[in-house]
């Protein structure tokens, strides 16, 4: 179960979306989470599934790759669906059993809720899965570089996040491993109530962050023994720069913000808000 | 290329207020000379200073006492860090741990960056290391989808594209299994007869170091022995009061000699051994 999470993990292919800018990609996600937000009523959410799912096609990532991810939110996902179902006040009565009452809000809102979360996972994942962290990182450096001005440690953070990146897949091993060998050794992670469950990480996490630290004082090392010295007078072996398919692509998510606004200025002034 | 003169480091344990504890001694007052071009082994049980004293090399640690040169710079030089750092590579021994690059040919290339090479010489760079540890092909893999023999060489090859002119490897093969640990020797091999690198590998296993131009054997931070693979693998009695493994075929001459077999000091592998047990049946 632990290994599904796909956030952070590259998937090699050769597509049109691989190929694009990091930068692109990052403001292309920046925008789409933005436009859910944004996004009102039916229309709005159509037009998010239809980019959604064209860019998702475009990548070449096989889509069951990207659901396997949806897995490990599925908790947060249900605890939504269900507060917003029985909790939210609405005109017209669904359903009634006791205190637990479904209204016509609470039913838009929880599943406009469940859509959102949904590809708001899908859409950062295209992004890890599309773009390698090192790309991730040469691009955020970049579309930061302003703040530099500021003393913000940008290759710094950039830096980090690109090593977080690289361990997620290694220390989600580790965790499957030293869960087989506490278990091995009689330890129970799965019966129990909730706070005996969390008693039950114990054995796992302690070890994991040991191995955690060790691995970072590791890597730490062989970086200085290959002469890292923090981003000043450090060149890029792939430096960035913007090329036709790029300026197309902005274009393109430009036009998609644009429209979701339109769609959700016209639903609200014609209340056509569907549903 | 490496000298050493009088080499001390102690480890120190600190408490809680920063007043030292006490001290470990883990590399004391070694005197090296090893010359350019060279394959040098190292060998020691664990806790014989062997690693700490690769840390030297690369100045991940500066001596307590006492001074080391890496091509005549000194270490305790904090103006020549760089250079010392990019002339005298270092490979570690978790494979995991030293790839910095999620791509094989990022972390290639993730050296000549911190070095400030020019783009287009990164990628020839890139090339001609990964090529030159037999990696070429999985240039576009992921690191964590290679085998440890496979990881070890990518990390050789991402010292090499800083073009050093040593390498030293600390324990390359600990965690390998056999045919990963042939395959990183066999590389360390090649780099130091096709391109004259210096290659510097501390081990514990001796079949690594049988082909090795020169071997210092290290024992509680001391060089207790040194000398030619033969020298020091004649020394049978010694190596084991050393908790020290000998090459098989060593080991089974050096046990036929104690039965009264007439065969000669330091042999070295299972050809060496046949050659002999043959010239001693024809004489019979």
């Amino acid at each position: 179960m632990i290994r599904d999470i796909t956030l952070g993990q590259y998937y090699p292919a050769r597509s049109v979306i691989h190929q694009l800018d990091p930068r692109v990609k990052l403001v292309t996600t920046m925008i789409f989470i933005v436009s859910l937000f944004l996004a009102k009523g039916v229309t709005g959410y159509a037009i998010a599934t239809v980019f959604l799912i064209t860019v998702i096609r475009m990548s070449k990532v096989p889509f069951r790759f990207m659901t396997k991810g949806l897995k490990a939110i599925l908790m947060i996902l249900m605890l939504t669906v269900v507060f917003n179902l029985f909790l939210i006040d609405g005109d017209y009565e669904l359903w009634r059993f006791g205190f637990l009452r479904i209204t016509d809000k609470g039913l838009k809102t929880a599943v406009f809720m469940a859509v959102r979360l949904v590809y708001l996972i899908l859409g950062s994942s295209i992004m890890t899965l599309t773009t390698t962290p090192n790309d991730l990182t040469d691009g955020l450096e970049r579309l930061l570089g302003p703040f530099k001005k500021i003393h913000v440690p940008v290759h710094e953070i950039a830096m980090m996040m690109s090593i977080a990146l690289r361990f997620i897949p290694i220390l989600l091993e580790e965790t499957d491993k030293i869960m087989k060998a506490q278990i091995a050794r009689g330890a129970d992670f799965e019966t129990g109530n909730l706070i005996q469950k969390a008693k039950a990480m114990v054995p796992l996490l302690v070890p994991l962050f040991i191995s955690a630290f060790r691995r970072a004082n590791d890597l730490a090392m062989a970086m200085e023994a290959r002469c890292y010295h923090g981003g000043d007078g450090r060149t890029k072996m792939k430096p960035l720069h913007y090329e036709r398919r790029d300026r197309i692509a902005y274009a393109v998510v430009w036009s998609y913000l644009l429209l979701m606004v339109g769609a959700g200025w016209a639903a609200s002034f014609y209340g056509i808000m569907l549903l | 290329m490496i000298r050493t003169e009088e080499l001390t480091f102690d480890y120190e344990r600190l408490d809680e207020e920063g007043n030292i504890e006490s001290k470990k001694r883990a590399v004391d007052h070694v005197n090296l000379h090893i010359r350019p071009g060279k394959f040098i082994a190292i060998l020691g049980h664990n806790g014989s200073g062997k690693s700490t004293l690769a840390k030297h090399i690369n100045a991940i640690l500066t001596p307590t006492e006492g001074t080391l040169w890496v091509d005549g710079m000194d270490t305790k030089d904090d103006g020549k860090l760089w250079s010392i750092r990019q002339d005298a590579g270092m490979v570690f021994q978790n494979p995991d741990n030293q790839i910095i690059g999620t791509v094989v040919e990022e972390d290639v290339g993730f050296g000549p960056e911190n070095l400030g090479v020019p783009t287009d010489e990164i990628w020839t760079r890139v090339e001609e290391s990964l090529s030159a540890v037999g990696m070429l092909k999985y240039r576009h893999h992921s690191p964590n989808k290679l085998s440890g023999g496979q990881k070890q060489r990518v990390a050789i090859a991402g010292v090499m594209a800083m073009h050093p002119r040593c390498i030293v490897l600390d324990e390359p093969t600990a965690m390998l299994d056999p045919n990963g640990r042939k395959s990183v020797i066999r590389t360390a091999q090649k780099l130091n007869r096709e391109e004259g690198i210096t290659i510097i590998l501390i081990t514990h296993y001796m079949e690594e170091v049988v082909e090795a131009d020169h071997i210092f054997v290290m024992d509680s931070g001391k060089v207790v022995m040194e000398g030619s693979p033969r020298e020091v693998f004649s020394q049978v009695e010694e190596l084991k009061r050393l908790r020290l493994d000998v090459p098989q075929a060593t080991l089974l001459a050096f046990e036929l000699r104690k039965r009264g077999i007439v065969l000669p000091n330091g042999i070295l592998n299972n050809e060496e051994l046949v050659d002999e047990l043959c010239q001693l049946k024809s004489r019979m």
